[in-house]
């Protein structure tokens, strides 16, 4: 048994093992600790000579070498059990400033529950989860639970959660990773206590990382504005000047303000203007981050009007085909991404890329049979495809609600898609918002490549420009008709693959984004693959634009209220076409 | 009576029809009210309310036919011209259940109580009086389409794009009802009616007058419509539809005659809303739901559009199938339905109507 490897792997100990030097070397090391600290828990002096150890050396990882440090520490373990609440703060801030790596691991248990006492002395160990075996709280060593005897959970009540968590927090500012030590800096800058402030005035100088730097400064600065030196303040207002964090822009406010009496609660009058300024400098940087947020949310949700829309103005803007049942072969593509995800159980990152072309292929192959089978009897007749398409959409709809059922089915999003980018304070945007943008420009870009650098895209324009001409220079129509047709319908299941991921799956999915969908293209210019891009975004925008005065569904219907005047004022859109395209 | 004669007189399928209305007329109401209940012959209440029921929606396709079919206008959104004067007379409805809610206020309509209104809004006024509101169900819907039409047509915006628009429009509209704030009983509409104008609505002989009243409609709006499209204006009319250009460069003001005709429409539209909705006893916003509105045109397509007839032929045969087989074969229902649009379009361009001429030309032949 390996007690090393039992030490280790304590709650939260991960980074800890970065410290650890090499375990060959260590082990009959810890293993005269672990005796050590058993002698001198049998000789333990009586409770309270002990708090008259000394701060230990803040840099002593190898606390087994001294002796008499495993003494002080084991002699404070041994009292936790028979203290009283006070006393136990008392003594983990006595452990805390010990600073040996060995005592972290003990709070650590103590916080969440594992820590026991032997009933009969009050020794403490960690308990494993198996309860089984214990493990000595110092030195590490198991014990059957069974030879240690009856034992008991040491208590602890909130207070001392919170005084475990900032000891702890005191532990970590030293870690070797960034993100560790700040985690530690904001859980001590909680409890803003004299010594916990002192703990971090003397990490400050030694800290490396610039954001645990800022977030360091802050919270003294913050601190600082309690002191009774005016200088101090004043600098601690300039640090605090234009920092997002809330707490901050409650202190601030709180200077500026007066009492009921008519005495400004911050008496120097230097200080108070100085923070009237960083709260405005606040207040600015938060109004330009709530815009950029607004843009950023506007965009995504363009961006998911733009991709339902982009097949759609292939079909209708380039081959001037009304397909009602553009919607359901969106909702094929996110039925197509759940039945991928049904086949792929154990890769659910992996099944939404391999869903993309899947479900390309499943609505284009659906859109091809469609043109093959009723649109290409309706050219020139755009109200009859209109009505037939909407027939094909009631057909696709029940045959899914037959197949799969009418609930909507649940299509998991993958861990490298959930989660928010955290800019700052005021500024945190979900990934899938930012990663449909980038797929919005990706399906684009790459839709722009096929239209304007291949021969299948010369084709599709020539035959969208001029028929006649296009099938005397020897295109075969017919068949460009149904691949242009199959890849609007394509791109419909591409959309469908990011619908699942931000809206139910169910057999009416499509229905609610075919009249938005057909707005876009309207309100960007038909046959304007641009248009439909920058109209999109824009109602995109506009959308979230209003959404903070009216609220999503009025926003939604002052939106289309505005479109249906727009198409009124102008019949061609934002970007009509010109020249001959224009009379097609 | 004579230009009725004239009117009908190379029509026989409007007179078929006219004459099947008739007798339904004068049959209907005896057989509900005058024979026994045990008797075969009788019609039950349910019976009664779902001839009706298709009856409106009749109503309802000859507006449509009137402007898809003769005018060219495919409007997607007449289910909300139908709903606004459905609305119109559940508002008066809803006033005339008085202190008998749920909640007794004699004033303000459950749901608002239940929203915890205090007052009743401003456009709730005069819905308690019975002309009033009669006349609401005109002007609302029709003053919807006069603006909605005069800025549509005066900017030329025609076929697929119109559609698209009137689409939106009803889908906006749907959008709005559902909202609770708007006070027109957001999801659940109104329901509950008591009586309309003091008499019982759950009495057989108020039902057997609605029925009369809502056959009356029907044959009124047929004959209208029917002497409109024979009229001077209604053939300028067809010669808008099928060639707009040329129309204009005759001479003639086309915006105006497709804006007349297309308020007209959504006037019969809202007629029928308001006949629906007292024998139903229900509105709500799914009315609005553009699908509904694209069903509407199915109807017209299967019975043979620019027939006016044959448009309230198909409203009866489709609602009829969908009773039954919503009833029988659930499921089943939408793949006819779908089926039915694809079929139509693609093998019958002038419906049933147009079918059996063509088979009856084709016989004379040989």
């Amino acid at each position: 048994m390996d007690h090393l490897a039992a030490i280790d792997t304590g709650p939260g100990q991960r980074a800890r093992r970065l410290q650890e030097p090499a375990p060959t070397m260590m082990k009959p090391l810890r293993q005269a600790a672990g005796l050590l600290a058993l002698v001198g828990a049998l000789l333990l002096p009586l409770p309270g000579a002990a708090s008259s150890v000394a701060v230990q050396d803040p840099g002593g990882a190898g606390g087994a070498v001294a002796g008499t440090d495993d003494a002080a520490i084991s002699a404070l373990l041994q009292q936790v059990a028979a203290a009283d609440y006070a006393q136990k703060r008392e003594l983990i801030g006595q452990l805390a400033q010990t600073a040996d790596p060995r005592v972290r691991p003990v709070l650590a248990a103590w916080l969440d529950g594992s820590l026991v006492a032997r009933a009969a002395d009050g020794h403490l160990y960690l308990s494993e989860p198996d309860g089984a075996q214990l493990r000595d709280a110092l030195s590490g060593v198991r014990v059957a639970a069974a030879a240690v005897g009856e034992t008991a959970p040491v208590d602890l009540n909130n207070l001392l959660r919170k005084t475990l968590r900032v000891a702890l927090a005191q532990f970590d500012l030293a870690d070797p990773s960034a993100a560790v030590r700040r985690a530690a800096v904001k859980e001590m800058l909680r409890v803003p206590e004299p010594a916990v402030l002192a703990a971090l005035r003397a990490r400050a100088p030694h800290e490396t990382d610039p954001a645990v730097q800022a977030e360091l400064a802050s919270g003294l600065a913050l601190a600082d504005l309690d002191s009774p030196d005016v200088d101090k303040r004043l600098a601690a207002v300039a640090v605090l000047k234009g920092d997002l964090n809330p707490e901050v822009y409650n202190r601030l406010s709180e200077m500026v303000k007066t009492s009921a009496d008519g005495t400004p609660s911050e008496p120097d009058a230097r200080v108070r203007a100085a923070a009237a300024g960083a709260l405005r400098a606040i207040d600015s940087a938060r109004t330009i981050y709530a815009g950029v947020q607004t843009l950023v949310f506007g965009l995504s949700q363009g961006s998911i009007l733009v991709l339902a829309a982009i097949g759609l103005a292939i079909t209708f803007g380039v081959m001037g085909v009304i397909n009602m049942a553009h919607g359901e072969l969106m909702m094929l593509g996110a039925y197509a991404t759940y039945v991928v995800q049904q086949l792929m159980p154990g890769h659910i990152g992996a099944s939404i890329i391999v869903a993309i072309p899947v479900a390309f292929l499943v609505s284009g192959l659906v859109g091809v049979a469609i043109e093959r089978g009723i649109v290409r009897h309706l050219y020139g007749r755009p109200l009859e495809t209109l009505l037939a398409t909407f027939g094909v959409s009631l057909l696709l709809q029940q045959a899914v609600r037959d197949i799969f059922s009418a609930n909507n089915r649940s299509v998991v999003t993958p861990e490298w898609l959930a989660g928010s980018l955290e800019v700052n304070e005021a500024l945190s945007i979900t990934y899938n918002h930012l990663y449909i943008i980038v797929f919005t420009f990706a399906v684009f870009g790459l839709l722009q490549l096929v239209l304007r650098r291949t021969r299948f895209g010369l084709e599709v324009r020539a035959v969208s420009q001029n028929r006649a001409m296009a099938k005397a220079m020897g295109i075969s129509t017919e068949w460009i008709d149904a691949m242009t047709f199959g890849m609007g319908s394509g791109i419909a299941g591409v959309a469908g693959v990011a619908l699942s991921q931000i809206t139910n799956v169910g057999p009416n999915l499509g229905q609610s984004y075919i009249i938005d969908s057909f707005m876009v293209v309207v309100f960007g210019g038909v046959g304007n693959l641009w248009g439909t891009l920058i109209g999109g975004n824009a109602l995109g925008v506009v959308n979230k634009l209003l959404e903070p005065f009216s609220g999503a569904v009025l926003a939604k219907i002052f939106v289309l209220v505005f479109l249906i005047l727009f198409i009124q004022r102008r019949p061609r859109g934002l970007f009509p076409q010109k020249g001959r395209a224009a009379e097609g | 009576m004579q230009a009725l004669r004239a009117a009908f007189a190379r029509d026989p399928g409007g007179s078929w029809f006219l004459a099947v209305l008739a007798a339904g007329f004068v049959l209907v109401p005896l057989l509900y009210l005058a024979v026994p209940d045990g008797s075969g012959l009788h019609l039950s209440g349910y019976t009664v309310t779902l001839l009706a029921k298709y009856m409106s929606y009749a109503i309802l396709a000859i507006a449509v036919d009137l402007v898809w079919g003769y005018c060219g206008i495919l409007s997607l959104g007449h289910g909300a011209f139908f709903a606004l004067g459905g609305y119109a007379m559940g508002m008066y409805l809803m006033r005339e259940i008085g202190a008998r809610g749920v909640y007794g206020d004699p004033l303000l309509p459950d749901f608002m109580v239940f929203l915890n209104w205090k007052e009743l809004p401003w456009f709730w006024y005069g819905f308690d009086h019975f002309g009033f509101a009669l006349l609401m169900v005109v002007l609302v819907p029709g003053l919807l389409a006069l603006v909605f039409g005069y800025f549509a047509f005066r900017a030329r915006v025609s076929g697929v794009y119109l559609s698209i628009i009137t689409q939106a429009l009803t889908y906006a509209l749907m959008l709005a009802f559902f909202r609770n704030d708007m006070g027109f009983g957001g999801n659940n509409g109104f329901t509950d009616f008591k009586d309309i104008a003091g008499f019982p609505l759950q009495e057989p002989r108020t039902r057997a007058v609605l029925f009369l009243l809502t056959a009356l409609a029907l044959g009124g709006s047929f004959v209208l419509c029917r002497f409109i499209v024979r009229s001077r204006a209604g053939r300028v009319i067809q010669a808008v539809r099928d060639a707009e250009s040329r129309a204009r460069f005759l001479g003639y003001r086309v915006e105006n005659y497709k804006l007349w005709m297309f308020v007209l429409s959504a006037v019969l539209a809202g007629i029928a809303g308001a006949l629906y909705v007292p024998q139903i006893g229900i509105i709500n916003p799914s009315e609005f739901s553009p699908a509904n509105s694209i069903e509407i045109v199915i109807w017209v397509a299967i019975g043979g559009r620019s027939t006016l007839y044959g448009a309230a032929a198909g409203a009866v045969f489709v609602n009829y199938a969908k009773t039954y087989f919503t009833a029988v074969l659930p499921s089943f229902w939408l793949y006819a339905l779908g089926t039915l649009f694809i079929v139509v379009t693609l093998f019958l361009p002038r419906g049933i109507v147009g079918a059996i001429a063509a088979l009856r030309q084709r016989r004379a032949k040989a």
